[in-house]
């Protein structure tokens, strides 16, 4: 089944003669305006881990205003709207997206592959620019008159674009420009990410022999070429809407006592297009995360991943569906029945490829060498987490479970389990089992327990409770609840357990930045291949890997990238480049 | 009951296997797609991407136009032009349409020039499929200057909705400036094409790689997908 063939067929010669590297000449040109992936992967992840500082603290507000209500004076219900509005954005397009595919995807794919570099990297140098000057644009919409937009994540207009909604005079402005810049620096990175890997790859390298890594990030560029355009769409309509006074989206409506101008448009034409990319970037974000997730396991738990190429089936089923259950998240917004229907079937039906994949990952673990290495213990916590995430959506997929719940804790509970904290503690695995690669030196152990610790058990002190609290009925996005009959007082000392876990867990981040940094200079040596891994990016000539990455010869393939424990070779792990006359004889 | 009968006869060729040797073509060595350069990958698979941008405005310009309450004004009277004493309805778009079909004609012929390494005549008609574009974007001009000077603004409109306006304004904006920018794109490889570039191994002034010809067939792609989507705008926004 599964493509081992060693020495089986001889290796094709190369197939296209060697593209010539761009050789920089300056300090600049090195590292400033660089056109070497690497540095562009180190540009971007430090980017958009810097603009998710700024999301993590805006969640620590929230939370403290959530626990504490009034207690913060500056903190009024716009500031609080802003917040939230802020930190979702961030997180979601700014940090994980941009984290996993700029930073992530330029750095490992042409490594992974066997590449000298991405196909184009003057396209991809400007891809970094680019998503800088969107970055830079929405922190302007901080220090803008009214401040940044508070219309929630998902800008649903009209309300979005209208006043009484903090920061519709700028914020709202800036906001849509920034995802249009944002989508056209990705657009040149992402083009970059996929013809690197359909077509820069080393010889011997074939699509079914690819680390999932690899798989994952590549059909999350896809769903993100393809979906992206959706967002850009919305995205300039509703900006003609707000600043030429079009009706894209605006209905005629009386706002503050006066008729608007505005009148025939539709705004659940808005709700179609964002959902429409909104749902895609939920697996942008966690099918780089399976892949990597997958490439954790396999390397620290010393076994050939379970079911290499029905992983791959469920990385691209999983691409595909992720198109057609977009309306899930409008069941509320009222539709047919039969579309409600259509769409809880099909969101039903991606619980099969995602639970293969699950149960694939614990039965790469059974019988596996598990080391509980930092990685590791992410990896594990992520397939936890990422099963709690999914059951809850499994609840919220169902009409008729999803409309009570929808707009409670609930909602918040399940979307951040799932696609906020699964994915980042992958982040935080990859970060821990890359930066040896990167920068030649281990991270502190010692300071990566403490993070993953108070990390992995603050997480669940966190939105476990939040379940109950949506079940509850304790709606979302409020500023301050008060007296409801609804809610009842003991809430609100869950509402404090739940803050004191979020800021410990925001502080043991800084413990984590503290290490990146501190490791840098006093980190222990890693030498080239410090996890023993089979992948190509392990088997480089230096280790961090130098401009071009391979030095004269570019690597040649042999095997599928998870020989751990093959009987009877000398080492319990074969790299993808190791001949098949040696070990396996 | 007699069980379903067991012969020795050979099963033909299964789905499943075919299944197989068709990923494992895809999944092959090196490159899916083979004998497709980097370059022209990039392009097939950024029009894929443009295309999803085009299908939602379009999508987004049904959904405004059904939403509306107020009547869509008479495309064949709002587009007519008074010419020799009568209004004709359409016939400025019927002449942008024949100009930009037109110049994907002599876009091919470009492309066919350039593989025979005829420098002159395929500099000489990319210069020309340019000219018929800019000719494309001033009629375009024109039109929107006619437009505007009737009181049609992205807001309103003298004869019915203002999602008419709105819509129009935006896509064949949109267009438009894929046609501008098709047109500078083309200025430019034609200038290299003319100056010898691809023959001399000169390098890019940005990314300092040497092309070769095929650049010409890859900005004919972008082009010929510029004029593809003008017929669906055209359909859809002057014949509905």
């Amino acid at each position: 089944m599964v493509d081992t063939a060693i020495g089986r067929e001889p290796i094709a010669p190369a197939e296209a003669g060697e593209v010539e590297l761009y050789h920089p000449h300056s300090w600049i040109t090195k590292y400033v305006f660089s056109q070497d992936a690497k540095i562009i992967a180190i540009q971007y992840s430090l980017t958009a881990m810097a603009i998710g500082l700024v999301a993590l603290v805006l969640s620590w507000l929230t939370r403290w205003q959530l626990a504490f209500p009034g207690t913060l004076s500056f903190i009024d219900p716009s500031q609080y709207l802003q917040y939230i509005t802020m930190h979702g954005m961030i997180m979601v397009v700014y940090l994980l997206t941009a984290l996993f595919l700029g930073g992530f995807g330029n750095y490992l794919i042409p490594l992974m592959v066997g590449a000298r570099d991405m196909a184009f990297p003057y396209l991809n140098m400007l891809s970094y620019w680019t998503y800088l000057l969107a970055v830079l644009v929405l922190v302007a919409s901080f220090f803008v008159p009214g401040g940044p937009t508070g219309a929630g994540w998902t800008l649903y207009p009209p309300q979005s674009i209208l006043p009484g909604t903090p920061g519709y005079e700028w914020g709202i402005i800036l906001m849509l420009a920034s995802l249009i810049i944002f989508i056209i620096g990705f657009t040149m990175g992402g083009l970059n990410y996929v013809v690197t890997v359909l077509q820069g790859r080393a010889r011997g390298m074939t699509l079914m022999r690819m680390p999932l890594t690899i798989w994952g990030i590549f059909t999350a560029t896809v769903l993100a070429l393809l979906a992206f355009p959706a967002l850009f769409v919305g995205a300039v309509m509703m900006l003609f809407d707000r600043v030429l006074g079009t009706s894209f989206f605006m209905p005629s409506l009386v706002s503050m006592g006066e008729q608007l101008q505005y009148g025939g448009g539709s705004p659940i034409l808005f709700q179609h297009l964002f959902w429409f990319f909104g749902h895609p970037e939920v697996y942008i974000v966690a099918l780089p995360a399976f892949g990597i997730v997958s490439d954790l396991i396999s390397t620290h738990a010393r076994r050939n991943i379970f079911g290499y190429r029905m992983m791959v089936w469920a990385i691209v089923a999983i691409g595909v569906l992720s198109f057609v259950v977009w309306a899930h998240h409008m069941y509320v917004s009222g539709m047919n029945p039969w579309f409600g229907f259509f769409f809880a079937t099909t969101t039903l039906i991606i619980a099969i490829p995602t639970a293969i994949k699950v149960y694939n990952w614990v039965l790469t673990l059974w019988h596996g060498d598990i080391h509980l290495t930092i990685p590791m213990l992410f990896a594990l916590a992520f397939i936890v987490t990422f099963v709690n995430g999914g059951l809850t959506g499994l609840f919220l997929g169902n009409v008729v479970v999803d409309v009570p719940l929808s707009d409670t804790m609930f909602v918040v509970a399940h979307f951040h389990m799932v696609m906020g904290v699964a994915p980042i503690f992958v982040i935080f695995g990859a970060l821990y089992h890359w930066y040896p690669k990167v920068t030649g030196r281990m991270l502190n152990e010692w300071l990566g327990q403490l993070h993953f610790w108070v990390t992995f058990i603050g997480a669940y002190a966190i939105f476990f409770p939040m379940h109950y609290l949506g079940l509850l009925g304790m709606p979302r996005r409020y500023h301050e609840i008060g007296q409801t009959s609804f809610v009842p007082e003991s809430a609100q000392n869950l509402n404090v357990f739940i803050t004191i876990a979020a800021l410990t867990v925001g502080a043991v981040q800084l413990v984590f930045l503290f290490n990146l940094f501190w490791s840098l200079r006093y980190g222990r040596a890693s030498g080239g291949n410090p996890w023993r891994a089979t992948t190509l990016e392990w088997q480089t000539p230096e280790t961090p890997p130098p401009h071009g990455n391979w030095g004269k010869e570019l690597p040649v393939v042999y095997r599928w990238a998870y020989d751990y424990n093959v009987p009877g070779a000398k080492e319990d792990f074969l790299p993808q480049n190791q001949p098949p006359d040696w070990g396996t004889g | 009951m007699a069980g379903p009968e067991l012969t020795g006869a050979p099963l033909p060729e299964s789905r499943l296997t075919r299944w197989r040797s068709i990923v494992s073509d895809w999944a092959a060595d090196q490159r899916t797609f083979k004998h497709v350069s980097w370059g022209k990958s990039m392009m097939w698979i950024f029009l894929l991407s443009d295309t999803f941008i085009f299908s939602c405005f379009l999508l987004s310009y049904m959904t405004v136009r059904m939403s509306t309450t107020v009547p869509w004004p008479n495309p064949s009277e709002v587009f007519a032009l008074h010419l020799f004493g009568q209004n004709i309805p359409l016939i400025l778009i019927a002449i942008m349409t024949f100009v930009l079909i037109t110049s994907s004609g002599t876009m091919a012929m470009a492309v066919n020039f350039a593989y025979r390494r005829n420098r002159r005549k395929t500099a000489i008609l990319m210069l020309v499929t340019a000219l018929l574009g800019a000719a494309f974007v001033g009629m375009q001009a024109y039109e929107w200057t006619k437009l505007i000077e009737e009181g049609v603004r992205p807001w309103k409109n003298p004869w019915g909705a203002p999602q008419f306006g709105s819509t129009f304004f935006m896509v064949t904006g949109f267009h438009g400036t894929h046609v501008t920018f098709g047109v500078i794109f083309l200025l430019i490889v034609a200038r290299k094409v003319w100056r010898g570039d691809f023959d001399t191994g000169r390098r890019g002034f940005f990314t300092s790689r040497s092309g070769n010809y095929e650049i010409v067939e890859i900005t004919g792609l972008y082009w010929h997908f510029v004029d593809l989507v003008w017929v669906l705008i055209f359909a859809f926004f002057y014949l509905w």
